[in-house]
């Protein structure tokens, strides 16, 4: 094998992987301050490419007020599901959060087949596709755009969580919720932000990853449960584990696909994140960056 | 968190003054009479001749066998599996396995595809000692997917992606192909599976799953084994879906990878969190309503379509829609489920139904 494939795959992982890291993201956030498993964060992100994409096709808007209006869709779609379907269920056991998410991820997934079709459509260009060369590698251009589009959201987030009011909020109720509490934060508010916030951050991943593949169909969503790997090798509650893991995933699975892949007739990338989740939960369950949970009696 | 167990179909509680009583499975005379009832209705199912209602009422009863195995597992022990439709396809390929390549009479293959599901899942259950809810949760939709990849790849015994073909079970000569011969068998196994459920959690066993669901550390300090009473949930919960797994074979005929998605694993956690947690009779409610919920929804539309012509291409994901709304508004709305329906109404034709009103959690 020569050193020009195995850029490619590196490279073709950079990119899936800086998706899965978006994703995670909002999964963390997610589970960070309210401690629910979202595990309808890939049909968040099929939301958003779908919203995005019928407002430029069907409503013929630019493609910047489509993204904005795509924004500011998921982010008021995330409140209301943390309103009306996520806080009734506060303080229920882990399953029937868990269950309540599969049960949301079937209702947006089937709101989209209903509007739309089960037919792949396609996603305007937005990104110029003409390769550059990278030393010997070509690269579609597109593609370093969702990197660095992918890169500029995560540091504007950490910018948000260290500097402005909301993310200090926000912080502070997922360190302890009591405190935030007589501190005076409202922890509601800050759940619903949350969830807010994961939607709109999937709802961008959604959107540059239709804009890569240049269509979207109903298979986006298994995004979400790929996810899982990403946030169990991060660890479930640190952003950084979660970027660090989406990155690792995202090549680990290009790597495996490229040279296993003949040798066993396909489909090894759709297994190996599951095969690296199960070995991570056996040797550090905490994940690469989770805090180690303790049981107290 | 303390969920009452299935105990509540008797009268036991405060009525009681033994405590023979107390253990009673079926305490009052209402309760057997209803049993009595529901069996000999399911009994008169085989004299209806329509095929659709045989199929439909045989994919019932292996939802419920699921179903039980299911709630074993995560009803009783706290143990949360995403897995169920990777088991479910283990007891179907072991089952197919043995019957086609190991030309095995396919009604013994039943019981030997539950014990190799069951040790499988105990292997799968190893992690179960370190990782509890979600951590479980994920390292059983992990194994969905690994399992899915190797039953496609494993083409020497599982066919690969074009499946097996099952020959049909052989009861002292006869062959039980018909949907009617079928159902006989189904509800044979409901029937022995329900009744040792039922019997399991008034045993030291099946009251160590529960002490383990409800505190870990102290089932551990009263001297139950965690590790040892986890493995044998996971066990004797993999067996059940084992078989279930096998029967859905029988009735296939045909199985392929895509018989068991991932879609078959929620609709089972579905089923006994909409029917109840850690209840047996929930399970079985459960398995009913999400079984038959499709079949309704399915004659509702093709009964519309008539006059809305818009909805013929629809059907299918408006039966997902209303499927994940009930969920939704079910866990919302009713976090106990329908068995806890059940408990309120009888309670209120108690004599003493101010002490019998269901605890909230």
């Amino acid at each position: 094998m020569d050193l020009t494939f195995l850029l490619q795959l590196l490279i073709n992982g950079l990119v899936v992987g800086s998706i899965y890291a978006l994703v995670a993201t909002g999964f963390v956030i997610i589970y960070k301050s309210t401690s629910a498993l979202n595990l309808a964060q890939g049909e968040f992100l099929m939301v958003g490419a779908y919203v995005c994409m019928q407002a430029m096709v069907g409503f013929k808007l630019p493609f910047l007020a489509a993204f904005c209006v795509t924004l500011l869709f998921t982010g008021l779609l995330g409140i209301l599901i943390e309103r009306v379907i996520l806080r009734p269920l506060l303080g229920s056991p882990v399953i029937s959060v868990i269950m309540v998410t599969l049960g949301l991820s079937g209702l947006l997934r089937s709101s989209l087949q209903l509007c739309f079709g089960t037919d792949t459509k396609p996603f305007p260009e937005i990104l110029p596709s003409a390769p550059v060369h990278l030393g010997p590698v070509p690269i579609t251009q597109g593609y370093l755009y969702a990197v660095a589009g992918a890169a500029l959201l995560l540091v504007l987030l950490t910018l948000f969580f260290h500097y402005s009011r909301a993310g200090l909020a926000l912080r502070a109720t997922a360190s302890n919720q009591q405190t935030a509490l007589s501190m005076g934060i409202s922890v509601k508010q800050m759940f619903a932000i949350s969830w807010g916030i994961a939607a709109v951050v999937s709802a961008i991943g959604g959107i540059l990853l239709a804009a890569i593949r240049g269509g979207v169909d109903m298979s986006l969503a298994y995004m979400g449960l790929k996810v899982l790997p990403v946030v169990i090798l991060g660890g479930l509650d640190s952003i950084v584990g979660a970027i660090v893991g989406g990155l690792v995933i995202g090549i680990l699975e290009n790597i495996s696909g490229g040279y296993l892949d003949p040798l066993v007739g396909g489909g090894i990338k759709e297994v190996v994140p599951y095969i690296v989740l199960v070995l991570i939960l056996m040797i550090r369950p905490s994940g690469l960056f989770g805090k180690k949970r303790i049981d107290r009696v | 968190m303390s969920r009452s167990t299935d105990n509540s179909t008797s009268s036991a509680g405060p009525t009681t003054t033994v405590f023979k009583n107390d253990l009673a499975l079926l305490g009052s005379a209402p309760a057997r009479i209803s049993l009595l009832l529901v069996i000999a209705l399911t009994a008169c199912l085989p004299l209806s001749n329509s095929s659709y209602i045989l199929d439909v009422a045989n994919r019932c009863g292996i939802a419920i066998v699921a179903a039980i195995g299911l709630n074993i597992l995560t009803g009783y022990t706290g143990l949360i599996s995403l897995g169920n439709a990777a088991f479910m396809a283990i007891g179907a390929f072991a089952a197919g396995f043995l019957a086609t390549k190991g030309g095995l009479n396919t009604l013994y293959c039943i019981p030997l595809a539950g014990l190799i599901t069951a040790l499988l899942g105990m292997v799968i259950g190893i992690p179960s000692l370190r990782l509890k809810g979600l951590y479980l949760a994920m390292a059983t939709l992990a194994a969905h997917f690994i399992v899915e990849f190797l039953v496609v790849k494993w083409e020497s015994v599982t066919g690969g992606v074009a499946g097996l073909s099952i020959p049909a079970p052989v009861l002292a000569g006869l062959q039980l192909d018909s949907d009617r011969s079928l159902f006989y068998l189904i509800y044979g196994v409901v029937l022995l599976a329900t009744i040792f459920a039922a019997n399991l959690f008034r045993t030291r066993t099946g009251r160590a799953f529960i002490a383990i669901r409800d505190h870990e550390t102290a089932a551990g300090v009263m001297g139950i084994n965690v590790f040892q009473y986890k493995l044998a949930a996971f066990g004797l919960s993999s067996f059940y879906v084992g078989v279930a797994g096998a029967l859905t074979a029988c009735q296939a005929k045909i199985i392929s990878p895509e018989t068991f998605p991932f879609s078959l694993a929620i609709d089972s956690l579905a089923m006994i969190i909409i029917g109840g947690l850690g209840s047996v009779t929930g399970s079985i409610l459960g398995a009913l309503f999400l079984t038959l919920l499709p079949e309704a929804l399915r004659l509702a539309t093709t009964a519309l379509s008539g006059s809305y012509p818009a909805l013929v291409g629809n059907i299918a994901p408006l039966k997902e829609m209303i499927f994940s709304i009930l969920i939704i508004v079910f866990l919302v709305y009713s976090p106990h489920g329908i068995v806890s329906w059940w408990r309120s109404l009888t309670a209120r034709f108690r004599r003493d139904s101010a002490v019998q009103k269901p605890k909230r959690r």
